[in-house]
């Protein structure tokens, strides 16, 4: 069966969506970046979907989990790109995918990312659990 | 009164993305908006995944439709499933049986022109859509 790639880029993981995705194929995609935040302990995903022509209340729930799986696995998730005519279907369907964060495009993505983890990288508490 | 008509079996999750694709390519050729495009191709999407999910699968029928001077372009979802027992719980938002959102139904309502279902329990269900253009 064919994936969606996942690449690593530093403490980030970046997936561009670019074919019509089948169900199964989101499924897989939720499984794979879950299984690859844990291995590389990444902190960020920006998650591009700029070639995505609908986002369905089945790619709308696929991709608020993959945010809250994120977050439970201390990663912050970023979607970029989404077209206007996929927003506006998108909130006329009923979904407005509360709780995740977005950007216009793959560069201002990455800025939201690195500024969250520079302000999450200042000292607060050690709890003395560093490697 | 129908200009071009044709059936396609929605019995896969790659049947899914093939009506949607058919439904966009129609779309098109009727020279809807991007806007309305996309509306029509996500109803499909959620009702195809419907008939599929569940009812066991089904057909999609596309027709482009006439109606004095507008042309439209009616959809035709049918399964042959258990049926849904309640229509109106199921067309709330939020209402769901199968784990989802519950937008499905109630969703695909708000994104096309006329928009109705016909369900027998132990039947299975039609659901008819149109945007015109």
């Amino acid at each position: 069966m064919d994936r969606i790639p996942i690449l690593k880029v530093g403490n980030c993981l970046l997936v561009t969506i670019q074919v019509d995705m089948h169900d199964e194929l989101a499924m897989q995609l939720q499984e794979d970046l879950t299984s690859q935040i844990a291995k590389h302990a990444s902190r960020g995903v920006l998650i591009d979907i700029s070639s995505l022509e609908i986002v369905d209340s089945f790619i709308g729930r696929m991709l608020a989990n993959i945010a809250a799986m994120s977050r439970v696995l201390d990663a912050q998730t970023v979607l970029t790109g989404m077209q206007p005519a996929v927003a506006i279907t998108l909130v006329e369907l009923g979904m407005s995918l509360p709780g995740i964060k977005t950007a216009l495009n793959v560069e201002r993505g990455m800025e939201l990312l690195k500024a969250y983890l520079d302000q999450d990288a200042e000292p607060e508490e050690t709890d003395g659990s560093e490697e | 009164m129908a200009l071009k008509s044709e059936t396609f079996p929605v019995v896969s999750s790659s049947d899914v993305v093939k009506v949607r694709q058919v439904v966009r390519q129609w779309a098109g050729e009727l020279k809807f908006s991007l806007v309305d495009q996309t509306k029509l191709v996500t109803a499909t999407s959620e009702l195809a995944r419907n008939a599929l999910e569940h009812g066991g699968g089904g057909t999609m029928c596309a027709e482009i439709v006439e109606d004095g001077m507008r042309k439209g372009l009616k959809l035709v979802f049918d399964d042959k499933g258990r049926g849904i027992s309640n229509l109106e719980l199921a067309l709330k938002d939020g209402y769901s049986t199968g784990g989802g959102m519950g937008l499905g139904l109630s969703g695909s309502k708000r994104l096309v022109n006329d928009f109705q279902i016909n369900s027998e329990p132990g039947r299975g269900t039609t659901v008819t859509i149109i945007r015109w253009k």
